[in-house]
């Protein structure tokens, strides 16, 4: 057991003396690696935001259901009460025509053109909170409002959440086949690495195959050092994230403030900073393994 | 020790190195071998620790059949064989020190441990003062004398050479020869094979010469 301790400890000394001994190629390959991980990486963080974004906005459903503008007090009440009255709605609220007006009249760019109007756009509305959530039932619900007198249209909240998971969705799966081309150029640029340190160390691997040395002996430092490029690449890719995520974080929140969102950009999430890592030296370690399978003769 | 019976070794294209070699080094022996250029001196050597294999016969060291044994098991034969080339094969990258301490980490022995046998170990080839030089920085001797020391730090039971004294010059050659004799002296097996028989002339050593792959009687 300590021999094998032992014999690990040396081969990733012996891997670390020889991305030591050349540093600027440990060096750029490093960024090439990096470069290529971080497309995905980053692509990873913002879906993250993306996603907590989404589930911040689309944690209830609300279906608005706007009035015809000549519909009088007495239709909204009789409204109001067919919908409080309905099992499936948990809140109500009204929102007056003045109200809304006068909310965007106090808006930023909208005041002037709202003032210049000759009479108030804007019809009374509901917003309604349902009991039920599944799409279903809000669906069944619309159909069922929007047969209500007076009533001109009724609008499902959930039309854009729907529209946001299938965006989210898609993403994702570009994130994903990005990550695996870039997965396969980091296993391609390790393959590579490796068979040009197999042929420096020609002289290494026949004299210590004649002083005794296993395979496992041979193979093990280049699995370290394929290994720990890939690492290398992580940390790199992780740290451009990083300083992205940094450098964004102002001008985003600057851009959510203007849609009256509070929003900071958060950096990639632990575990997937663990994955970034973890599937970096896991590949560096199959580019190894796959190059010595190839190139060292046995 | 090492036992050769009915050996023999063809290269592909019919040519043969070594036919019907029957001999025997046993424990604690040092044996000369001779002949010609071309005699097949080298090629007996390579048998010993399976770096080549016979084509014919067995070739049997400590009591295993080499010509038999399966491709994982060789690293754990050459362990117990200390070997010196004509060439030294020495890695020119590393100092002296480090040179020595390869067999040693194959072996996996203890960092420490490993220390204190690499400067024994260049001690008794009179290198202890050299252990940071880099190979380059070596005279011819020291050199092979640096492969000896590599040759013998793990403590084999046998020592084979091949043409150690080769490109030497006179003095230096004899002091190898005298190394060589030493180790003997302390039990080690050694099997060298040289043109230059007459260094080891004063240690009254068993000589086995072969000539055209057969052994003269």
């Amino acid at each position: 057991m300590t021999g094998w301790l032992l014999h690990h400890r040396q081969a990733a000394e012996q891997a670390l003396r020889r991305l030591a001994a050349t540093p600027l190629n440990t060096l750029l390959g490093a960024l090439v690696l990096g470069i290529a991980l971080a497309l995905p990486a980053g692509g990873e963080m913002m879906l993250a935001n993306f996603q907590r974004l989404a589930q911040r906005i689309a944690a209830t459903p609300q279906i608005s259901v706007f009035m015809a503008l000549d519909a009088g007090k007495k239709d909204v009440a009789e409204v109001e009460s067919l919908l409080r009255r309905h099992p499936q709605t948990q809140k109500v609220r009204l929102v007056p025509r003045e109200e809304t007006l006068r909310r965007l009249k106090d808006s930023e760019g909208l005041g002037e053109v709202i003032e210049s109007l000759p009479r108030n756009p804007f019809p009374d509305a509901f917003v309604v909170v349902p009991g039920d959530e599944t799409p279903e039932a809000l669906e069944a619900m619309r159909a069922e409002f929007v047969k209500y007198p007076k009533v001109e249209h009724v609008q499902l909240d959930s039309a854009w959440v729907k529209k946001l998971d299938a965006f989210l969705r898609l993403a994702r799966l570009t994130v994903t086949l990005l990550a695996a081309v870039l997965g396969v150029a980091l296993v391609a640029v390790t393959f590579n690495t490796i068979r040009l340190q197999i042929l420096t160390q020609e002289a290494e691997i026949e004299v210590s195959r004649l002083l005794g040395a296993t395979d496992a002996f041979i193979r093990r430092p280049f699995y370290y050092f394929g290994a720990l490029q890939g690492l290398a690449g992580g940390l790199v890719a992780w740290g451009a994230v990083l300083v992205a995520t940094l450098l964004l974080r102002g001008p985003v929140a600057d851009l959510a403030a203007l849609y009256g969102i509070e929003f900071a950009l958060h950096i990639l999430p632990l575990s997937d900073s663990a994955l970034l890592f973890g599937l970096a030296a896991l590949l560096g370690w199959a580019g190894a393994r796959l190059s010595l399978s190839r190139h060292l003769r046995d | 020790m090492i036992r050769f019976e009915q050996v023999g070794k063809r290269y592909p294209g019919g040519i043969a190195a070594l036919a019907e070699l029957t001999f025997a080094v046993e424990s604690g022996e040092m044996v000369i071998l001779s002949g010609h250029s071309g005699a097949g001196k080298s090629t007996l050597l390579k048998l010993i620790p399976a770096i080549e294999r016979p084509t014919q016969g067995a070739v049997v060291v400590n009591g295993q059949n080499v010509a038999a044994l399966k491709r994982a098991a060789i690293p754990f034969l050459r362990r117990n064989i200390g070997m010196i080339f004509q060439d030294q094969k020495l890695l020119y990258d590393r100092s002296a020190f480090d040179n020595v301490m390869l067999p040693l980490a194959i072996a996996g022995v203890a960092t420490r441990d490993a220390g204190r046998r690499v400067r024994a170990a260049l001690d008794k080839v009179g290198l202890l003062e050299r252990e940071k030089a880099m190979p380059v920085a070596l005279s011819g001797g020291e050199q092979q004398r640096l492969a000896i020391a590599r040759a013998v730090v793990a403590r084999p039971s046998i020592l084979i050479a091949d043409e150690p004294t080769a490109h030497l010059d006179d003095d230096t050659a004899r002091d190898i020869a005298t190394t060589f004799h030493a180790f003997n002296q302390v039990g080690v097996t050694v099997l060298v094979a040289t043109h230059h028989e007459s260094l080891f002339a004063p240690f009254m050593t068993r000589r086995i010469t072969l000539a055209h792959g057969r052994l003269l009687p």
